[in-house]
Formats: structure tokens, sequence, C-alpha cells
């Protein structure tokens, strides 16, 4: 137990040592980057306002994907990069069960919930159609959502017939907005619900042993009586749900959607959430709260480079160098060297 | 296993032809059974030898990248930064070539050289197979997030070089891109019934030289060898004597240069630079490769098949687009489609053939 404890201690001082490095460069470049004020939205109700809100708004929906992202990456040993292409799936379909056959609306066709289980349906089917090409026909998890990437987008588009359904029903974005009252953005209460939903799981159920066993080794885990394949399967499937919170965040933020650019690039940062906090990118052992809060990390590292006023369009290519950095200093041919050169240096200072 | 060395038939033949030669031979007869298809139902256009030109035309750089992507396949990895590499070649040579229009003060009247444009091509793809071959290689980073990061890094890159899209007017330039290498014997009358030569561009000559270049490296050089061992199983290659990381650096190496390559390609064939320019071009050449039956598991593949791939990808938008089916999403939809096909039918060989030669 006591070698546990030490274990989860050091995997989660990555994306916290990641998140102080970023905090003291805010405070000595600009101090005001850490003010939070209560104003009020453009309907009046109290809200939360700050570059802080703004990441825990924003980095809520890399959360739920991180979610997702890490039970794959621990049983396949590879990752989804399908996830952006999915969103604009499940947002389409929302979009399509609330506006019907009318793009503009007045009033919603169907109640939220439905339009938003639908979505859940559909964005679980497609997360299994990942899985049974992963798990069954043993193609590279990578190769594999491949196919959802290059077709995502044009089927999203293809379910409004390329139309953007917009809503002016004001509830609908309560989930990418404000509730009504509550001065904390809702992204972040859902957000919240689902990382308390998923340890749970954990918890009480079997599904992070069996993940993490069928990662470390698929053929023993076999012979253990888990069912390797099946386990794969679940965990795209289990991705697929969190895509669909997500899309439903994703349209409810701007009450329409634009096919080739919502949610593009998320999945380079959902990966990026799992290897900062420390998890194998090869499958195998994996820390859940270390994604999360590695999701808002990179959140964080987006705002500092938005606010330092680097275009959007450029931004990949300062993350991009992150990404680099973090994946060479974790990979175990450098962390050799670098205990090398430790151990050099003390000898030295003992010699000394 | 010795007994199916003997057998007759169908099944002893399935069995002895290896992976490389069952794959490249499905590709051959579904490219041609697809083409011929389209010649009887849908006729006109596909009639035209043009038409097959074109579709040479319009996919030179495509050709060359999905080269440089079975290469890299074939020893096991994936270069998913093609596509990055292609545009950020393309907006730097733009802005290059056009330097005294963008910045006239200080380069009125000196217009960039195509010979360093080429040069500038080249070492920008160099940069990139030598960064990215050196963290696969001998960091033993996945090449897929490394390639990943490369792609994002040359598409950032792209709009810090420039931001706008805008057309070359550099006229030696304009003098290249509008070179025609006529193909004798193959013109076609037009309505008015003036005699026009069919052509092909420069660029798909630079294509199917790479193509030769690289068959004959894959099948007759030791490095070329080295490839397909290093792919098929690392620690055997190993005892071999082969030296692994440094196949694995140069099969990134290669593609690097041949993305720079197809990126001047990709330049001459639209005269234009753009941040937007050849999105999508990566998965497209892994999908031909892989249609052409480039194993992702490595090990597997052929040039010549990566180049039917290609066609055969080609083929199915030009059949999607004059079939009616004008919507943007379509293209994507099949592709995927096709792309699905091939890596089931991959699998489901592969696992029938080991079946039968367990038995």
């Amino acid at each position: 137990m006591s070698k546990k404890k030490f274990n989860f201690d050091k995997q989660l001082l990555i994306p916290i040592a990641a998140l102080v490095a970023l905090v003291l460069f805010n405070l000595i470049v600009d101090p005001s980057f850490f003010k939070v004020t209560l104003g009020t939205n453009s309907s009046g109700n109290p809200v939360l306002n700050g570059y802080l809100i703004t990441i825990l708004d924003y980095g809520s929906e890399l959360a739920i994907l991180a979610i997702g992202m890490t039970l794959v990456t621990a049983a396949s040993g590879g990752q989804d990069i399908s996830v952006g292409a999915a969103i604009a799936i499940s947002g389409s379909v929302i979009l399509k069960v609330l506006c019907g056959s009318n793009t503009r609306p007045e009033t919603l066709q169907a109640p939220i919930i439905v339009a938003f289980l639908v979505a859940c349906v559909v964005s679980m089917l497609f997360g299994a159609f990942n899985g049974v090409l992963v798990a069954y026909f043993k193609i590279q998890p990578m190769v594999a959502t491949l196919i959802l990437f290059t077709a995502g987008r044009s089927i999203g588009a293809w379910i409004n017939n390329n139309e953007l359904p917009v809503i002016s029903d004001e509830s609908f974005t309560y989930f990418g907005g404000y509730i009504p009252g509550i001065p904390i953005p809702t992204p972040f209460l859902i957000a919240a619900v689902c990382v308390i939903v998923i340890m749970l799981v954990l918890k009480f159920t079997t599904l992070g042993l069996y993940t993490q066993s069928v990662g470390i080794n698929g053929s023993s885990s076999r012979l253990n009586g888990i069912n390797p394949e099946f386990v794969k399967f679940l965990t795209f499937v289990i991705l697929g749900l969190c895509v669909a919170v997500t899309g439903l965040i994703k349209v409810s933020r701007l009450s329409t959607i634009n096919y080739s650019v919502i949610a593009k690039d998320i999945e380079m940062d959902a990966i990026l959430a799992v290897a900062l906090g420390g998890n194998s990118l090869g499958g195998g052992k994996f820390n859940m709260m270390a994604s999360v809060l590695g999701a808002y990390v990179i959140q964080f590292l987006t705002t500092t480079l938005y606010k330092m006023e680097v275009s959007a369009s450029a931004l990949p290519a300062y993350k991009a160098i992150v990404v680099i950095l973090l994946v060479v200093l974790s990979t175990p041919v450098v962390r050799k060297k670098l205990d090398k050169l430790k151990r050099k240096l003390f000898a030295k200072k003992e010699v000394a | 296993m010795g007994d199916n060395n003997k057998k007759g038939g169908f099944s002893g033949w399935f069995a002895r032809t290896s992976d490389t030669n069952l794959l490249l031979t499905i590709t051959i007869v579904v490219f041609f059974v697809m083409y011929i298809g389209a010649m009887v139902f849908q006729g006109g256009g596909f009639l035209k030898p043009q038409t097959f030109l074109h579709i040479l035309n319009n996919n030179g750089a495509l050709i060359i990248t999905a080269c440089g992507m079975s290469l890299v396949m074939i020893c096991g990895g994936i270069d998913i930064s093609v596509g990055g590499v292609v545009a950020l070649v393309s907006m730097s040579c733009a802005v290059y070539l056009d330097r005294d229009v963008l910045n006239p003060e200080k380069y009125a009247e000196k217009p960039g050289k195509i010979f360093v444009a080429l040069l500038i091509a080249l070492g920008i793809g160099l940069a990139f197979g030598v960064v990215q071959g050196f963290l696969v290689a001998y960091l033993e980073i996945q090449p897929f997030i490394v390639t990943l990061a490369g792609m994002f890094f040359a598409r950032g890159m792209t709009t810090i070089v420039h931001t706008d899209p805008f057309n070359v007017s550099n006229e030696a330039f304009v003098k290249l891109k509008d070179t025609r290498v006529i193909v004798p014997g193959l013109g076609s009358v037009n309505r008015k019934g003036i005699y026009i030569d069919a052509y092909v561009e420069i660029g798909v000559l630079v294509a199917l030289l790479v193509v030769i270049v690289l068959f004959a490296l894959l099948r007759w050089v030791k490095l070329g060898r080295g490839f397909y061992a290093v792919g098929g199983n690392p620690q055997s290659a190993l005892m071999l004597g082969v030296n692994v990381k440094r196949t694995k650096f140069l099969s990134h190496l290669i593609c690097g240069l041949l993305a720079g390559l197809a990126g001047f390609v990709y330049f001459m064939h639209v005269g234009s630079g753009s941040p937007s320019h050849a999105s999508g071009m990566e998965m497209n050449a892994i999908a031909s490769s892989i249609i052409g039956g480039t194993m992702l598991t490595g090990g597997v593949g052929n040039i010549i098949g990566t180049l039917f791939g290609v066609l055969s990808l080609a083929t199915i938008q030009n059949i999607v687009a004059s079939a009616g089916l004008g919507e943007a999403w379509w293209t994507g939809i099949t592709i995927a489609g096709m792309l699905c096909i091939f890596l089931v039918i991959q699998s489901v060989i592969i696992a029938k053939k080991k079946k039968l030669l367990t038995k």
C-alpha cells in the first residue's frame, strides 16, 4: 500500500510541476493573469470572469475527453485520433434532433435530453466501430481511427445536409455557458460530474484493473480469464460517450456548428493531456486524476499563449515544441542518460 | 507447411504467394476492374487518354509522398507530417520566389531563383526527416507522436512564414509551371475537330522517376532489403547484423526528403502558397499505401502497389465526381470507406494465411 501511494504521488508530480512552471511564468510576465472578477453576462446573470475561469471553462471539455482517452490508451496502447471528427458528428446529431427538418426553428422540436441521448447512442456506435476494428481486426488504433478521422466531418455535414442549423432557445446555451444563478461555468460542473462518476466506476468495478492488465500483457490476461478484445472494445465505447458529452458542450457554446472547424486539433490536446499526466502512451498503468489535471494544464498553456497574442493558426507550432520536449524528457532512453548524468555529478561532489 | 508448397489450385497458390505479391495482385486487379468499369458504365471522359493523364497530373505530389510513406511503413513506422511539410514547402518557396513583390524595398528587381527554391524545398524536407528520424530511431519515441507533432509544427510554421494565400508571379517559375510534356500518340480530337496533344506535367515525370528509383532501392540494394527486415522483425534483423536504428533513421530521412520534393512538385502544380494547401494529404498518402498493399505492421509492401493505390484513390474520386455526387463530403466518405475495406481485407487475409500455414 505504501508503495502504491508513492507511485501515485510521483505520477501526479509531472502535471503539477508543469502547472507550477506555467503559474510562475505568468506571475512574472503579468500578474493580472490571475485576476477573477464577478460580472454579469448579456442575459443579466452573475458570472465570473478572468483568464483562470476561461481555463476552467475550456479545459473541462478536454478533461472529459482525457478520461476516455486515458482508458483507450491504457487498454490498446494506441490513441484515438478521431475524437475531433466524432465531436462534429455528435454535435450535428444533437442539432438535427433539436431542429427537425427546419434549420431555424422558433421552438425546440425535441427535449434537449432526448437529443443528447440520441447523440450518446450515435457516438457510442462510432466508438464501437473503432473498437471492432482495433480489438477484433487487430488494426493499430491510430490507423483504425484514421478512417473516422477522414470521414467524420464529412458525415457530420451529411447528417444536416451541409446546412448550419441555429438554435434560438436560451436553455440550450446553459450547457456551454452559465446556468442562471450559478456563476461557475457549466462545462466545469459537467466535467466534475464525469470525473466523480469515472472515479466511482474505477473504485467499485474491475474496469481499471482489467484495462491495465490488458494493456500490460493481453495474452497473459486472457490466460487469467479476461477477454482482452472485449475490454479494448469497451474502452472505445466509453470514449464515444465522452465524445457525446463534449459534443453537447461544443454545440451549446455556439448554438450552431461549423463542421470543418468544430473541435479541430482537439485529439492532439487530448493525447497530450494523457502524456502530460505521466501515463505511458504504450499502454498499461494509468492514473486518471493525472490525466484530468494534465488536461487543465494544456488549457493553461493554450490560454497563456493566446494572452501573449500568438495567433490561433500559429498556435500548433508552439504546442508541438512543448509536446516534443515533454515526450523526449519522458522516454526511457533519455531518462537513463539523465540518471547517469545525475549520478556522475553526485559522484564528483563526493570526491570533492 | 511443406504440403502447401506442393498443393495446386487456388489454396496452394494462396498459401505460397508472399504477402507482398498477394496484396499487390489484389490492388492491381481492383484498379483495372474499377477503371474499366468506369469506362463501360460512365464512358465519356474515362475513354480519353487525357483523363488518365490528368489523374497523374493532379496527383504527382501524392505519388511522391505516398512512396515515402510506404518506405516508412515497410520499415514499421509511420509519418503523418508529410502534408504539413508539403504546405510549408510550397509556402516557403512561394514567399522566396516572390520576394521582390512581397518586400520591394529590399529585393526590388531581384526575384528568387528556381534552383534556390528547390534547395529550400529539399532542405526543409531533409530537416524534418533528420529530426523526426533521430527522435524515432535513437530516442525510441513512437513515430506517430513524433510525426503528429511534426505535422502541427509544420502547419503552424506555414502561417508564421506567411498568413494569407497568394499566387506566385515569378516569371521563370510561371514558365516552368506551364511547361507541358507532350505524350505522342495519345492525343484526341475535340468537338471542333482540332487535334489536341495529350500532355503531362514535369512533376509527373519526377514522380515516376522517384517510383523507379525507390523500386530499385527496395528490390536490389542492401539498404532497401534492410527496410523489409527491420519492419518484419527488428530482433531477427538485429541478429542478422542489420543496423536497426540507422535503418529506421534513414527511412524517416528519405521520407522527409521525399516530402520536401513532393512539396516542390505540388507547388509547381498549383503555383501558389497557402496554409490550407495539401490538407489531409498525409491521410491520402497513408490510404494509398494501404490500398497499395503496404502492411501497417511493417515488412510487407511494394512501391508499384503504392502507385496503383494512388491511381485507385484518384479514380474513385473521379468516379464519385462524375456520378453526380458532387457534394464535398462524398469524397471523404468514399476514401474512408475504401480504406476501411482494404484494412479489413488485409487483416482477414493475414489471419487466414496464418491458419493455412500452421495447419
